[in-house]
Formats: C-alpha cells, sequence, structure tokens
C-alpha cells in the first residue's frame, strides 16, 4: 500500500518491524498475563491472597533485558540515520524553498520548477531553506522527512528507485493552508529527465532574453 | 462555660468536611476555605469541566475530519480548534488533574496529616488557575480569535500569526505557578508533614509519585514560563532572541519549550501511575511486588525524563551528538516504566483478585500505557523517527499515552476514591458498561491513528487526500463511542455523588492506606489523633496469618 522508491525504505521498514515485533511481544506477554491472573486468582476462586514481596533475580531479569533489546534497537536506528545523513559525494544538488504555503525547486544550473523531477538511480541532495516559518520537507515513499526552518539550511539525501510520481508534504504546522502545501517528486529514467532538464533551461534563457528585449 | 465551648468546637471539628460550618457560610465556605478537601473537590470540579471542553473540541475536530475537507468549519477554526484542544488538555486538564484533586485530597490523609503544610498557598494555586484557565476561554471569544500555533507555539509562526497569542501565553504563564506552588507545597507536605513512623519506605506509592511529580514541577515550569515571558518581550518590544527576522534562534525557542514540556509528560503519567499502585494491590488483597524498585522507578523516571527533551527535535537537523545521545537516553528513559508494568503485572499473581470498576480502569491503564510507551520506543530509533515525526503516529502514541495512561488512571481514582470522598457509592454495573463501551471506543478511535501515520498521513492537517479517508471514518466513529462511555460514566458518577448509596464503613475497599483508617467522608481535621505508623502501606498481614494457620 505505502510505495517502495528509495534506498532507504528497506533500512526503516526493517527497524520498524525489527521494533514492532519485539514490542508486540511483550504487549502480548503482559496482557496475556494479567488476563490469566485475573481469571485464575479470581477471588471467587481463590478466597485467600498470597503475599509475595517481590523477587530480585526476577527484577534483575526484566531489567538487563529490555535494556539490552533497547540498545540493540538504538543501535539500529542509529546505523540507519548515519546513513541518512551521509550524502554521496557525487550527489546532484537541488535547493529546495519553503513558504507559505508552497514548495519550489531550484537545481544547479539556475532551472526552477515547482515539481521536483530526479533521475532514477542517482543520488540527490536537497539543501532545505525557509522563506518564513518553520516547515517540514516530508516524502512517505522515501521514508525521509527534514525540517526546514529559517537562516538555517538542512540538507537531505535520496536515491530514488523506482519511476514514479510520489506525494511530498508539509509535516511540520505552518498556518491557514499547511495541510495543502503538497508538491510532488517525479523519478524519470535518465534520458528522461535529460530531456526535461534541456527543455527546462531552454525555456528558462528565452525568458530573460524576452525580459531584456521589453 | 469554657469547658462547654471547648467540648462545642471540638465536636465541630469531628463533623464530615462537607458539613462543616466553619467562619464563612455556603458558598464561601468553599471559596475561601483552605481545608485540602475542598480544594480538592474544587479542583475537580473545575478541571472536569475543563475535560469537557477539551472533549468537545476533541469531538469537533473528529467529526470535521470525518470527510477530506469542509465538513463543519473552515481551516482557520479547524486550527484554532486543534489548538485549543491540545492547550486545554495538556495544560489544564491532564497536568494538574490527578494531583491537585487526588494528590490535595489524599496526600496529607495518607501521610497522616491534618492538612498540607501551606493550605492559604494552596487556595492561591487554586485561583491561579481558574484565572489562567478562564483566560484561556476567553481566547476562544475574543475579537482577533483564539491562538492557531498548536499548542507547542513553534516560533516563527507563533509571532507572526494575529491571533491572541499574548492573551494565550499570559495564561499558560499564569498555570504554571499554579503548578509550581503546588508542586512546593507537595515537597514539603511530604518531608515535614509524615505521621510518628512513617519512613520514607512506608509511605504509599502514590505519595511517592507525587514527590517524584512535584521535583519535576518545581524544578523544570519555571523554563516554559521564562520561554512565553520571552516570546512576549520579543513581540511586544521585538527583541531579537527567537525570531530569525530579528536575528534570533527559531531552535532555540524548540530546547527551551521541550526543556519544559518532556518532563511535562512525566507530570502527567508519574501521579496516574501512583493511582495504579494503590488500586492493583488493593483489588488483588496482597502486598504489592518490588515496592521499592516501584518508588526509585519514579525517581529514575523524573531523572532520566528530564535530560531526553530533544527527542522531540530529532527531524531540525540538530549534530549527529545530539542525536546519538537523546535517542539513547529515551531508549534508556523506557525501562523505569517497563519495570512498573512487570510489577504491577506481578502483584496480580496469587491474589484474590476482585474484578471492580477500579480494577478494571487500572488493568486497561497498564495495556493502553503499554501501547503509548512501545509506539515511543519505536519512534526513539532515529531512522524511524525521521519517517513518522509530525504524522499521525505521534497523534496516536500521545493519546495512548496521555489519555490511555492518564485519562484510564484518572477513571481508575474516580471509581475507587470518590466514595469515600463523599461517602456514597455509584451503581457498578453502571461503571462497568461504561468502561466495555469507553475502552471500546479509545481503541477505535486511536488505534487508526498509528496506521495513518505509518501511511504517511501529517498531523495538524485540515485536508487530507483520499486515501487516508477510511481511517479517518473509523477514528470518528470511535469517537462518537468513546463520547458515548464517558457520558455514561461521569453521568453515573454524578448521580452517585447526589443521591447514590449511602456508604459508612471507613475501609470500603480493603485497603491498608490510612484513607482507608478515617471516616467516610473524612472529617475536617482527618485524624482525632495523629496515628502512629507501625508497618508499610500494603502489608496484608492477615495473609500471612492465615497461612500460618493452615500450616498448624
Amino acid at each position: 500500500m505505502l510505495a517502495d522508491a528509495s534506498n532507504f525504505v528497506q533500512p526503516v521498514d526493517n527497524t520498524f518491524i525489527i521494533i514492532v515485533s519485539i514490542c508486540v511481544f511483550f504487549l502480548i506477554l503482559i496482557t496475556a498475563l494479567m488476563i490469566t491472573f485475573v481469571i485464575k486468582y479470581n477471588s471467587k476462586k481463590n478466597k485467600k491472597a498470597k503475599n509475595v514481596h517481590g523477587n530480585v533475580p526476577l527484577e534483575v531479569t526484566w531489567t538487563v533485558v529490555p535494556v539490552i533489546l533497547v540498545l540493540y534497537m538504538f543501535y539500529l536506528g542509529w546505523t540507519g540515520y548515519k546513513h541518512e545523513v551521509s550524502p554521496p559525494k557525487n550527489s546532484m544538488v537541488v535547493n529546495v524553498y519553503a513558504q507559505m504555503w508552497r514548495w519550489s525547486y531550484k537545481y544547479s544550473n539556475g532551472v526552477e520548477s515547482d515539481t521536483l523531477f530526479v533521475p532514477i538511480n542517482k543520488p540527490v541532495k536537497v539543501l532545505l531553506h525557509s522563506r518564513d516559518v518553520d516547515h517540514s520537507f516530508y516524502i512517505p515513499a522515501f521514508r525521509i522527512k527534514k525540517d526546514v526552518i529559517p537562516n538555517r539550511t538542512n540538507f537531505e539525501w535520496f536515491l530514488p528507485t523506482r519511476l514514479g510520481t510520489y506525494d511530498v508534504f508539509c509535516a511540520e504546522y505552518c498556518g491557514l493552508r499547511h495541510s495543502y502545501m503538497y508538491s510532488a517528486v517525479v523519478v524519470l529514467p535518465q534520458d528522461k529527465f535529460d530531456q526535461w532538464m534541456a527543455k527546462q533551461a531552454a525555456s528558462d534563457s528565452d525568458t530573460p532574453a524576452d525580459t531584456t528585449s521589453m | 462555660m469554657s469547658g462547654e465551648t471547648l467540648a462545642l468546637s471540638q465536636n465541630e471539628h469531628n463533623v464530615n468536611y462537607l458539613d462543616y460550618q466553619g467562619k464563612h457560610k455556603g458558598i464561601w465556605g468553599w471559596l475561601l476555605s483552605t481545608d485540602h478537601k475542598r480544594i480538592g473537590i474544587l479542583y475537580m470540579i473545575t478541571v472536569l469541566s475543563f475535560f469537557a471542553v477539551g472533549v468537545t473540541l476533541g469531538f469537533l475536530i473528529r467529526l470535521e475530519l470525518l470527510t477530506p475537507q469542509g465538513t463543519i468549519v473552515g481551516p482557520q477554526a479547524y486550527n484554532e480548534f486543534f489548538t485549543v484542544h491540545g492547550i486545554i488538555m495538556i495544560f489544564i486538564v491532564v497536568i494538574p488533574v490527578i494531583p491537585s484533586v487526588f494528590g490535595n485530597f489524599f496526600l496529607p490523609i495518607m501521610l497522616g496529616a491534618k492538612d498540607v503544610a501551606f493550605p492559604r498557598l494552596n487556595l492561591l494555586s487554586w485561583y491561579l488557575y481558574i484565572i489562567g484557565g478562564a483566560m484561556i476561554l476567553l481566547s476562544l471569544v475574543l475579537p482577533g480569535g483564539a491562538a492557531d500555533t498548536g499548542w507547542t507555539f513553534y516560533i516563527p509562526y507563533s509571532v507572526r500569526t494575529g491571533t491572541n497569542m499574548i492573551f494565550t501565553l499570559a495564561a499558560v504563564f499564569i498555570i504554571g505557578f499554579s503548578s509550581i506552588l503546588t508542586g512546593l507545597n507537595f515537597l514539603t507536605t511530604i518531608h515535614r508533614m509524615r505521621a510518628p513512623g512513617m519512613g520514607w519506605f512506608k509511605m504509599p506509592l502514590f505519595a511517592w509519585s507525587l514527590y517524584a511529580t512535584s521535583w519535576i514541577q518545581v524544578i523544570v515550569t519555571p523554563i516554559v514560563g521564562i520561554t512565553l515571558l520571552m516570546v512576549i518581550v520579543e513581540r511586544v518590544f521585538h527583541v531579537g532572541i527567537f525570531d530569525p527576522t530579528l536575528g534570533g534562534d527559531p531552535l532555540l525557542f524548540q530546547h527551551m519549550f521541550w526543556m519544559y514540556s518532556h518532563p511535562a509528560v512525566y507530570i502527567i503519567i508519574v501521579p496516574a501511575m501512583g493511582v495504579i499502585s494503590e488500586v492493583v494491590p488493593v483489588f488483588s488483597q496482597r502486598t504489592i511486588f518490588g515496592y521499592k524498585f516501584i518508588a526509585y522507578s519514579s525517581l529514575g523516571i523524573a531523572i532520566f525524563g528530564s535530560l531526553v527533551w530533544a527527542h522531540h527535535m530529532f527531524a531540525t537537523g540538530m549534530s549527529n551528538t545530539a542525536e546519538f545521545v537523546f535517542s539513547l537516553l529515551t531508549f534508556l528513559v523506557a525501562i523505569p516504566s517497563a519495570i512498573k508494568v512487570f510489577n504491577w503485572t506481578a502483584t496480580l499473581y496469587k491474589g484474590s483478585i476482585k474484578l471492580e470498576p477500579p480494577l478494571l480502569y487500572a488493568l486497561a491503564f497498564i495495556f493502553l500505557f503499554s501501547i503509548g510507551g512501545l509506539t515511543g520506543i519505536i519512534q526513539g530509533a532515529l531512522n524511524v523517527d525521521l519517517y513518522l515525526t509530525d504524522t499521525y503516529f505521534i497523534v496516536g502514541h500521545i493519546h495512548y499515552v496521555v489519555f490511555g495512561g492518564t485519562g484510564f488512571g484518572l477513571f481508575a481514582a474516580l471509581h475507587y476514591w470518590l466514595p469515600k470522598m463523599f461517602g456514597r457509592m455509584y451503581n457498578k454495573k453502571v461503571a462497568k458498561v461504561a468502561f466495555w463501551i469507553t475502552f471500546v471506543g479509545f481503541n477505535i478511535l486511536y488505534f487508526p491513528f498509528l496506521i495513518l501515520g505509518w501511511l504517511g498521513m501529517p498531523r495538524r492537517s485540515y485536508h487530507y487526500l483520499p486515501q487516508y479517508q477510511v481511517y479517518h471514518v473509523i477514528a470518528t466513529v470511535g469517537s462518537w463511542i468513546l463520547v458515548t462511555g464517558l457520558l455514561i460514566m461521569f453521568i453515573n458518577l454524578l448521580v452517585s455523588i447526589i443521591k447514590g448509596k449511602k456508604v459508612t464503613e471507613e475501609n470500603i475497599w480493603g485497603g491498608e492506606t490510612l484513607e482507608w483508617k478515617v471516616a467516610t467522608p473524612p472529617t475536617v481535621e482527618n485524624f482525632e489523633e495523629i496515628p502512629q505508623v507501625v508497618e508499610g502501606p500494603y502489608e496484608y498481614k492477615q495473609n500471612e496469618y492465615e497461612l500460618e494457620e493452615e500450616v498448624k
């Protein structure tokens, strides 16, 4: 149901599934124990309670085992994060501009667009700029998100792995039309992308010529 | 003659606190009373009224989200709804509710004291609280409109919006002082006013939880106070602190806001954990499992919980060091909560369990809070958080923790202590029916949030794409079921206070803490004589005598 369109999908989904599995295990364990005890030791059947003040080995176990498990979860999240903040040197750089309430993109050759076109299987590094308040650049199909904060250039990178058009949301509340602040990212084959870029560059170079002739 | 007056006045102090006629009569006997029990009731009436307003706003938010846009209101009204819903629920309902209602009423009695350490300060806290609360309600109707920034007031948006921000921030500032004073009062009471013989480890665990909570309140609430004051200064005098257009740093605001507001989550949840630690052993009729582990884990939560604030900011592009440290500490803060959950479950083992309404709510707390805690762990992992933060997943998580935790803890406390407070019993059958409707409605409402979040639905969205609608419809139907359950629960409790079956026995549920050894309802002075404490709060010695007899 959820698109799988970047190199970060597998690591994020795997970490999520591993942690959720551990969590579900503990939730079922606790719930099953509660239900069992409530039935087994119901006062109708079990008229006399027995005092059990505690059990130190048990306390140590249910402290140490969760500590080991959470350290493992931490490790998974941390290695995934390290990858997300280490863009390859050969990444294509795109500047992303956020403002109330639209996204715009500017490529290094000066081409501007309100939809993000990227070639497949080529790393893209986006530099995030805000023109007013906080926003957050969010592409669910790529499993990435980064806040866009004024006076601060955050970055993010991804490797698109599947052709198609995917939603770009603003995830940080930014006022009246926050929920309408959509855009799209379009993943194209390299040749189609080059064609698009060439066409854009041509029309862009026309525009300034037109204005000077005016 | 003088002997007669003395006898009369002593007699007066033995009347129950509801019938007591002091210096002031009628309504003034309540509004000017420094009796911790009457102040507890004042809080109960006001906090629950605000809760009703918060629920109404939540209900309207869900109704709006039934369709992708424009069901009942426009985007501006919607943004104000979720902002005021958050402000009311966080700052004037769940932060104060358990300490100020049940802490005020029962902490002195549980410690064997006649009142809190500073009774007048206690009344002042309530006045500060209602002034702040009234200002929030006023902001809804004043020209300019209620705040529309979300309850987090993030800068720069909060310095740009034209709504009544200063008024709202001032209200939260005032409420903060109410919280600080209550914390200070409880700390002094716990340190100085325990009955002879009540050492630290003979205190009920509810008192322990209030002790940990009060420290957090006193230490971190001033941070949010000063932060909100700085926002006001920035808006009025244009001093650049947080606003980037004036050379300020918006991330500084986020750090300062969460430095309070994350520990505030523990101010919210720890007292509810204290309630659960009372209810579980009483309805199992046995001693609590791992008393010291539960007591120390409250302090562990208070300490670690104050050091994890920046996990709300993983997506802001902090340094790798900050991401590393805050993620690691976030995972570790889960451990003391897990210890509590395991110990409560173990307390049921070999008990003689009576599944009365308070225990039902307590067990629901353990289940719902576990989901809340575990969904928190999921977001502790950095790469997963970068995907899930600011989506419906976090909204689901906060509602499982705050409503499933503190809300259900509150319901457990109401069903546990209300008969003691008013000397009247509610209809238990109706209470159980209300429980199941509330519990089922809760999950139908909030579980779809977790799915919506995983599917990428951003939070605080008036409008959404059609692929998300099915989950929104399910959640909205859940809200109708939940509200039905809440109505039945509260009407049942209200009816019981007015004309419920009279209860006069001291020990209604078979508890061993001191509130079950005083009159029902308690007398004005709580105790004719300050008790001498020799045993811990959940000894259930009877179990051991019976066991010995069996052996013979």
